[in-house]
């Protein structure tokens, strides 16, 4: 079946504040969407709620992946699913070691008594962490401990590589990369472009876009998708900034928090 | 409120063991003294922790046990947890006695003594004479005097100069009977530029298991100048036991030691690992791991003092408590003066996995040099919700994210054990306190 995710007037809120305010949006296999706006407008709310960080409280809405209700999964669950977000900033948990971690996370999906085998795991981590130019001294080191910005980053797409979701988010994962680096990054997300494959791609830069073309730009704002159009809304945005954008709408403060 | 602990030694009682034993007379002597002094001396009063509420007068009697022809005919449940591999430098003691000892021929030619300490009181009387209760005081409180009155069984190990022992030597110490005396006395004495390893398990058997008992254990080690002591201990007895262990280093000069102690005992423990570092450049490295279950108390002290020039210590203890359990850490670092370019380093950790349990800990420095550096770290925590939920969110199950995250807490100390048995072993225990 050819994968679809729904988002419908979904609406969350943190310690009883209302962030979300109805959040509609479909990707299917094969799209790359991409949410641009300034910071606090509720971008990473929601990636959070979809993930079901359980900070966030969705109170409305509904959220739906080939047609399964997310909303009713625990966070694990969701993620066997097929959902994935490479986080804007990724826990550090010292005394795990990536490769540690990453093969629990595969064995999770793959299920008691069909465990990966070492060789085969280790071969298939080597091969991508070479493709994302990471040293595979990270492998044993403690998962996201003293990584720089970057190397975070490089590491959520490697998880990313590794558990081969159906839907991922990116969260800001251009923030802190210098430009080679974000080539990097981009050719890895490339690469993991398929049919069976949607991506949301959250972002205040166009830089990211130019390495990886979206096929649709939502832009946010105050907790609400206020504009969407094609690849040329992205570049209309770099160019001029978001003020037209609040004009056109007559968005004074875009931020979410007030109203 | 406070009841007088009556706990029941009589020095004719312990005179009398003795010299049923065959004893020399000055070991006699000390037994006498020691339970004399038993009587009017205080408990140690460990911070925070009651351990007048203990049980501690189930000392049982002296039972030694029959000796077995091989580690072949001790009961099934302890064979278990003999090392595999007839060549090894096994020593067990079941009760109040050791039924089981072997030493290579090899390192017997080199002149290694490896034996129960009644055994090389009798044999070695100057040796263990000279050394015994050196770095153990007996009137240090009311638990060092009953212990110096009536341990048993236990452990002697002389390494002499220069000789260097590449196998572990290695014990097995278990109570299977409550009404027993169970009161091994370690005593490790490694010669001038020696060096030894020795690992031991104290556990009780299945059959110790239902009375309260009391494991008064005591450990001394004497490292001479240039000399390398590694001590590697497990203890992992029933929850009705009250586990009682004292340890004391005294460093020689550029002489080193190295504890590794697992306290995964099920009961409430009273453990104090102590250094004292005399020598110029003498060194110490304390790794403590511990799990509370249930209802237990802890009270988990480690202590380095220095005295020597450019002498270095390192200690860290690192606990998880869940359920009820309590664990108080005391860590302590104390450089006397004159010890100049000395450096102490301590961590505690301690994680705690139920709202139930409490952890605390208490770093110490006590410092009289200006010359010197110290370091402390201590914590008491909580898993991270967000390490959770970001190990979840890859797939993980709740319950495999704990657990990832609480062997992680553990990893860098366990990960650090430089024996290889000691090491799983330990992992294999934690596994199943943290488990059950
Ligand atoms: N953990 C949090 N606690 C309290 N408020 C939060 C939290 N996360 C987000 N918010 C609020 O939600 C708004 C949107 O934040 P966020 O989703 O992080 O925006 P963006 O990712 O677009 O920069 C912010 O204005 C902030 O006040
Ligand atoms: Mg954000």
């Amino acid at each position: 079946m050819a994968t679809r995710f729904v988002l419908e007037g979904l609406r969350a809120a943190i310690d009883g504040k209302e962030i979300l305010k109805g959040i509609d949006l479909e990707i299917k296999g094969g799209e790359i969407h991409a949410i641009m706006g300034p910071n606090g407008t509720g971008k990473s709310t929601l990636a959070s709620a979809i993930m079901g960080h359980p900070k966030y409280e969705v109170t409305d809405g509904a959220a739906q992946l080939d047609g399964e209700d997310v909303l009713e999964m625990a966070v694990d669950e969701r993620a066997r699913a097929g959902l994935f977000l490479a986080m804007q900033y990724p826990s550090e948990i010292a005394g795990v070691t990536n490769s540690d971690f990453l093969r629990s996370a595969i064995n999770a999906r793959r299920g008691e008594g069909n465990e990966i085998s070492l060789i085969k795991f280790i071969r298939q981590m080597e091969g991508k962490m070479k493709e994302l130019e990471m040293n595979t001294e990270f492998a044993h080191r403690y998962l996201n401990e003293g990584f720089s910005g970057g190397e975070k980053k490089r590491n959520e797409i490697l998880q990313m590589m590794m558990l081969d979701p159906k839907i991922v988010i990116l969260d800001e994962i251009d923030s802190g990369l210098d430009i080679d680096a974000l080539k990097v990054v981009a050719a890895g997300v490339n690469a993991m472009r398929s049919e069976e494959r949607g991506f949301l791609i959250i972002t205040h830069y166009q830089r990211l876009l130019n390495y990886i073309t979206p096929d649709f730009v939502h832009v946010m704002m105050q907790g609400r998708i206020v504009k969407s159009g094609g690849p040329e809304l992205a570049q209309r945005l770099e160019a001029e900034g978001y003020d037209w954008v609040k004009e056109e709408l007559g968005i004074v403060d875009e931020t979410v928090g007030q109203a | 409120m406070s009841t007088q602990l009556s706990i029941p030694i009589s020095r004719e009682a312990v005179e009398k063991q003795s010299r049923a034993n065959g004893e020399p007379e000055w070991l006699t002597a000390l037994r006498a003294e020691a339970a004399g002094l038993s009587e009017t001396l205080a408990l140690p009063k460990p911070e925070k922790t009651r351990i007048d509420r203990w049980n501690l007068g189930a000392l049982g009697t002296y039972k030694p046990s029959e000796a077995a022809a091989s580690p072949d005919s001790l009961p099934e449940d302890i064979r278990a947890l003999v090392p595999s591999g007839t060549s090894a430098n096994l020593l067990v003691q079941r009760n109040s006695g050791v039924v089981y000892s072997h030493l290579a021929d090899e390192l017997k030619a080199k002149g290694v003594i490896y034996t129960d300490l009644e055994t090389a009181a009798r044999e070695h009387g100057d040796l263990v004479k000279s050394h015994l209760f050196t770095a153990i005081a007996k009137d240090e409180d009311k638990l060092a005097a009953i212990h110096a009155a009536l341990w048993n069984g236990g452990v002697f190990i002389y390494v002499p100069k220069n000789v260097e022992v590449d196998i572990p030597l290695q014990a097995l110490l278990f109570q299977d009977d409550a009404e027993a005396t169970f009161a091994p006395h370690i005593l490790i004495v490694a010669d001038t530029h020696s060096s030894v390893t020795y690992v031991d398990h104290v556990i009780s058997g299945q059959a110790g298991r239902t009375a309260p008992a009391v494991h008064s254990g005591a450990v001394e080690i004497i490292v001479k100048a240039g000399a390398k002591v590694r001590f590697a201990s497990i203890h992992n007895m029933a929850d009705n036991v009250v586990d009682l262990s004292t340890r004391r280093a005294i460093i020689g000069n550029d002489a080193s030691v190295e504890w590794i102690i697992g306290d995964l005992h099920d009961g409430n423990t009273l453990s104090d690992t102590k250094s004292v570092l005399k020598g110029n450049g003498s060194t110490s490295d304390a790794k403590v791991i511990s799990v509370g279950t249930h209802s237990q108390n802890m009270s988990l002290t480690t202590q380095a003092v220095h005295f020597g020039l450019s002498s270095d210590s390192n200690m860290v203890t690192r606990a998880v408590m869940r359920d009820e359990a309590s664990a108080i850490i005391n860590g302590i670092t104390k450089i006397e003066k004159g010890a100049t370019k000395a450096n102490g380093v301590q961590t505690e950790r301690v994680l705690m996995l139920s709202p139930k349990a409490r952890g605390d800990a208490n770093p110490i420095l006590l410092i009289d040099e200006d010359d010197v550096t110290a370091g402390h770290a201590a914590s008491v925590g909580q898993v991270n919700p967000e390490q959770i939920h970001y190990l979840m969110s890859r797939g993980i199950r709740r319950a495999e994210a704990e657990r990832l995250i609480i062997n992680g807490f553990l990893a860098p100390v366990v990960s650090e054990i430089p024996i290889e048995a000691v090491r799983e072993q330990l992992q294999r225990l934690l596994e199943g306190k943290l488990g059950s």
